[in-house]
């Protein structure tokens, strides 16, 4: 029969496109681990990197990273949350609305590269923050936003309508409907958006090249005094991370090890985002979990 | 006391004496001695409303002063090409001419336009009928652990940074274009070859969405009336995931014309027009990266680049404004 | 994840960041942007300037030639440093700024292992960069087409070296890459390249290294401008520099930066020169 065969031929050209893609996957992401793990030591993770002698490594940049994302989503998740909240529960359909969801919408498709350079002249030049953590935390939030924002809002959404009537019934007022049942059912969705984001944020290195600068100053690790220039908690001293890292020395960098500093810093990336995606994920249902007293299927 | 409190204070005591069981005094609250400002003022519940409504409100706000402030400062610079330098704004946009430091009459970025537009589109073709296939293989033929499994790998891939693509761009598919296409490996086609991968996951997770959202009922009446897989996949459920399906599309497009890093390394940065698939161009923001270090603020070659991250700006907007189209028309 | 927390921290983080701008600048603070080719030499010099004055702060940053003028005449920086005299950019006002030359640096054009070239007069190489000769046969090599890489146009290294070689004439118009890394990288992997690099990321057996006209492109032969290839590397302040700017100013140009960490990284000290450069290119022999 035509019709059968036909089904036959599609399945099979899908299997075959999907085979391809995992392909695709397995190698891009075999080839980066395999050539980078076996450079991962603990002397590569717990050193200092170096600016022309072989052996540094990348204690510094690593820090660096993980600070810079937490800056990031610790500025840009309350307004992120607060705009989704408006625009799932409170907006009105009219054209106001429909002008915010496009300007959203803008800000996710802007260059990262145009989002480095305004944020290069706006806060390193114009408000004097100089090249630091800061002024990269808030181009990363302008970066961040606008798919945090959606990603939350379609959470959001997702959650049904009669949740919400269930708890206008109890007589809670609709901020607290949307605090105790609405938010606590979207949080495995939010999850999910935030780890979206922060994969994209701690890939991004155009945006931070001249935000947050491509070389660390020394910094002091015992120094717990956020003010003191040395102290690694400083939001005002510049900071290299991974990603600008392996762009630095694969550019300019005259060590004699740039390809194993630059594959080794790769593995460690993609290995960082892999603990990531799975930590988050199962943090995310555990919230569920104690939340919403219900399980997730 | 104001009419309508007086208005309240007399209903409350004719419902008082009509009740006819007597009354027991909680914490000192005299069913007689009513305390009229409580009553007027708004709720606990009313007041949570509004400063939830009032915070939030604020958040949109604010996101709508940055967009504002971004896109009033890239115009301003963008646009002293034009005003302060006087370029020609056709020439801007059809000239194949870029050596701004030349003077104003050697500022044009078609050969630029046209190749940003050329990767972009290549690698949302290459990359559509691969998204739509992993799309369709989570949601239709298998579901739960395998696609999960796939879905958090295809978000691995979001998180690898672009120079890391570039690199690998540079190492694996320079050489094999090289070989297979000959030139110097160098151009539109590694370009697309690299995006293709960077724009995947951005398509597929968008194309499962506008599956999930295609109704469960709309597949089980076509099977019912005896139609295949297939049969129901082509006619019900691409079908009505049509509209969806060209926003993922768009918005992967949108990614990969903003993309900088790994289009630099791959297309070999020439701005020249590009004659065909292997001879070395340069896209938009491959331009922006590679040369904005160079110039001098506020002199015509920064101001030109400045003028190229408006046209992507521009760009970005009328991307959107494609999307809503689409919206609507569905 | 209590809600009420959340929006108090919304409040508290939009104005701490404020907060935090007003205090975090210290008084002592040194920064210095510009070249990318510098800023190892000045990072290592800043980081050991460091450990010997610990109330210091000095933050190094690249951004490129362009970006580290503009920023300090701008005021935005105390230091700007640059592959190129400040005299040839437009825009920049030269008599505001105050020059330091630091270093020396050496750029030698590069080719692809595979072109069976190993010199070349500076009329070939000028007339390869602007497309006269096209194939390798024409200049002694193999029967293959050469492929030229430029450096990116207003780049420290492409502007001394069309200055240097071409004459100030442009370079044919073809393939542009910005940084040394990327450029080895490229002629390395890529048949018939040529392309030219700083002397530091030469070092690698996988390229061939041209000299000019049978001069090495070593470092010796660079003071008495036998290899003419070479650029000063800048360190430019606005006007005369503060204190604190002067002192480190002062030990880059010391004998412990100049003789021990210049030659580490692949430059050379600029008190080993014979001669002596200006922005016009007129070389005068030091001491005369």
């Amino acid at each position: 029969m035509n019709s059968k065969r036909n089904d036959r031929i599609a399945t099979g050209v899908i299997y075959l496109l999907v085979g391809i893609v995992i392909l695709l996957l397995v190698g891009i992401i075999g080839n980066i681990l395999i050539s980078g793990v076996p450079h991962l030591s603990w002397h590569f993770l717990t050193s200092a990197s170096s600016s022309f002698e072989a052996g540094g490594g990348i204690r510094d940049q690593l820090f660096n990273s993980l600070y810079l994302l937490i800056l990031t989503l610790l500025i840009s998740l309350p307004i992120a949350l607060g705009a989704a909240i408006y625009l799932a529960e409170y907006a009105k359909d009219n054209w106001v609305t429909q002008l915010i969801r496009t300007t959203i919408e803008i800000l996710s498709s802007l260059p990262s590269i145009v989002v480095g350079l305004f944020g290069y002249l706006l806060f390193v030049v114009q408000f004097g923050l100089g090249f630091s953590i800061i002024a990269g935390a808030l181009a990363l939030t302008f970066f961040n936003l606008p798919i945090l924002t959606s990603n939350i809002e379609e959470a959001i959404k997702g959650v049904p309508q009669t949740q919400r009537e269930a708890g206008w019934a109890l007589g809670l007022s609709n901020w607290k409907t949307i605090r105790g049942i609405v938010l606590p059912a979207a949080l495995p969705g939010i999850i999910t958006g935030i780890i979206l984001s922060a994969g994209r944020v701690f890939g991004e290195a155009a945006a931070l090249i001249y935000t947050a600068g491509q070389s660390g100053s020394t910094v002091d690790y015992s120094n717990w005094n956020m003010f003191s220039p040395t102290s690694f908690l400083n939001v005002m001293r510049p900071a290299e991370t991974l990603a600008v890292h392996i762009w630095k020395v694969n550019t300019e960098g005259i060590i004699p090890d740039v390809t194993v500093v630059s594959a080794a810093t790769s593995a460690l990336l993609v290995i960082v985002v892999i603990i990531f995606n799975f930590g988050a994920r199962a943090l995310g249902n555990w919230l569920y979990n104690r939340l919403t007293a219900a399980k997730i299927k | 006391m104001s009419k309508k409190e007086q208005d309240l204070q007399e209903v409350v005591e004719q419902a008082i004496a009509q009740q006819k069981v007597p009354h027991v005094k909680i914490k000192g609250i005299d069913p007689h001695s009513i305390d009229i400002a409580r009553l007027t003022k708004p709720s606990k519940e009313t007041r949570q409303e509004r400063w939830g409504k009032g915070l939030t409100a604020l958040a949109i706000l604010l996101i709508g002063i940055l967009i504002v402030s971004i896109i009033g400062f890239v115009g301003s610079h963008g646009l002293a090409t034009f005003f302060t330098d006087k370029v020609n704004i056709f020439h801007f946009l059809f000239s194949t001419d870029w050596n701004p430091s030349a003077g104003p009459n050697h500022v044009g970025a078609a050969a630029m336009i046209v190749t940003s537009f050329a990767v972009t589109l290549l690698a949302a073709l290459i990359a559509t009928p691969f998204a739509i296939a992993v799309a369709l293989f989570m949601t239709e033929y298998e579901s739960g652990k395998k696609a999960n499994l796939l879905q958090s790998v295809m978000e691995l891939l979001v998180g690898i940074p672009s120079v890391v693509y570039g690199f690998l761009g540079l190492t694996v598919v320079v050489p094999a274009v090289r070989t297979v296409f000959g030139g110097t490996g160098f151009g539109i086609l590694t370009a697309t070859l690299i995006l293709f991968v960077m724009v995947l996951p951005t398509i597929t997770s968008l194309t499962v969405d506008a599956f999930k959202a295609v109704p469960k009922e709309l597949r089980k009446s076509s099977a019912a009336l005896g139609a295949t897989q297939w049969q129901t996949i082509y006619h019900v459920v691409l079908r009505a995931a049509r509209a969806r399906i060209m926003t993922a599309i768009i918005f992967g497009m949108a990614r990969a014309f903003g993309e900088a890093l790994a289009v630099q390394m791959a297309i070999g940065n020439a701005v020249l027009m590009p004659y065909n698939l292997v001879s070395p161009a340069a896209t938009l923001t491959s331009q922006l990266t590679s040369q904005m270090g160079n110039t001098v603020m506020g002199t015509l070659p920064n101001n030109a680049l400045w003028s190229l991250a408006l046209l992507l700006l521009i760009m970005s907007l009328v991307f959107n404004f494609l999307v809503h189209l689409i919206g609507k028309k569905s | 994840m209590r809600k009420e927390n959340v929006s108090k921290l919304l409040v508290v983080l939009l104005v701490v960041p404020l907060f935090l701008v007003g205090c975090g600048q210290s008084k002592e603070k040194i920064t210095i942007v510009g070249s990318s080719a510098l800023q190892p030499l000045i990072e290592q010099a800043g980081n050991d300037y460091h450990l010997a004055h610990l109330d210091s702060n000095i933050v190094v940053q690249g951004g490129g030639s362009g970006t580290g003028l503009s920023q300090v005449q701008a005021g935005a920086v105390q230091v700007g440093t640059s592959d190129v005299f400040a005299e040839t950019q437009k825009g920049i006002d030269e008599k505001k700024l105050q020059d330091y030359p630091v270093a020396i640096v050496g750029i030698v054009p590069i080719a692809n292992k595979g072109v069976g070239v190993k010199n070349l007069s500076k009329k070939q190489l000028a007339a390869i960069f602007t497309g006269k000769i096209t194939n390798w046969r024409q200049v002694g090599g193999k029967n293959l087409p050469i492929i030229v890489i430029n450096r990116s146009r207003g780049s420290g290294t492409r502007t001394t070296f069309e200055d240097l070689i071409l004459n100030g004439k442009d370079a044919v118009n073809s393939q542009e890459q910005d940084s040394n890394g990327t450029v080895k990288k490229i002629v390395n992997s890529t048949p018939g390249t040529i392309s030219y690099i700083s002397f530091p990321y030469a070092n690698d057996e996988n390229i061939q290294k041209i000299s000019i006209d049978h001069v090495q492109p070593i470092n010796k032969n660079i003071p008495t401008n036998k290899w003419s290839l070479w650029s000063y590397e800048h360190m430019y302040t606005k006007g005369k520099p503060n204190k604190a700017t002067a002192k480190f100013i002062n030990y880059v140009l010391s004998k412990k930066v100049q003789r021990d960490l210049v030659p580490k990284i692949g430059y050379l000290s600029i008190h080993e020169m014979k001669v002596s450069r200006d922005s016009e290119n007129k070389v005068t022999k030091i001491g005369n």
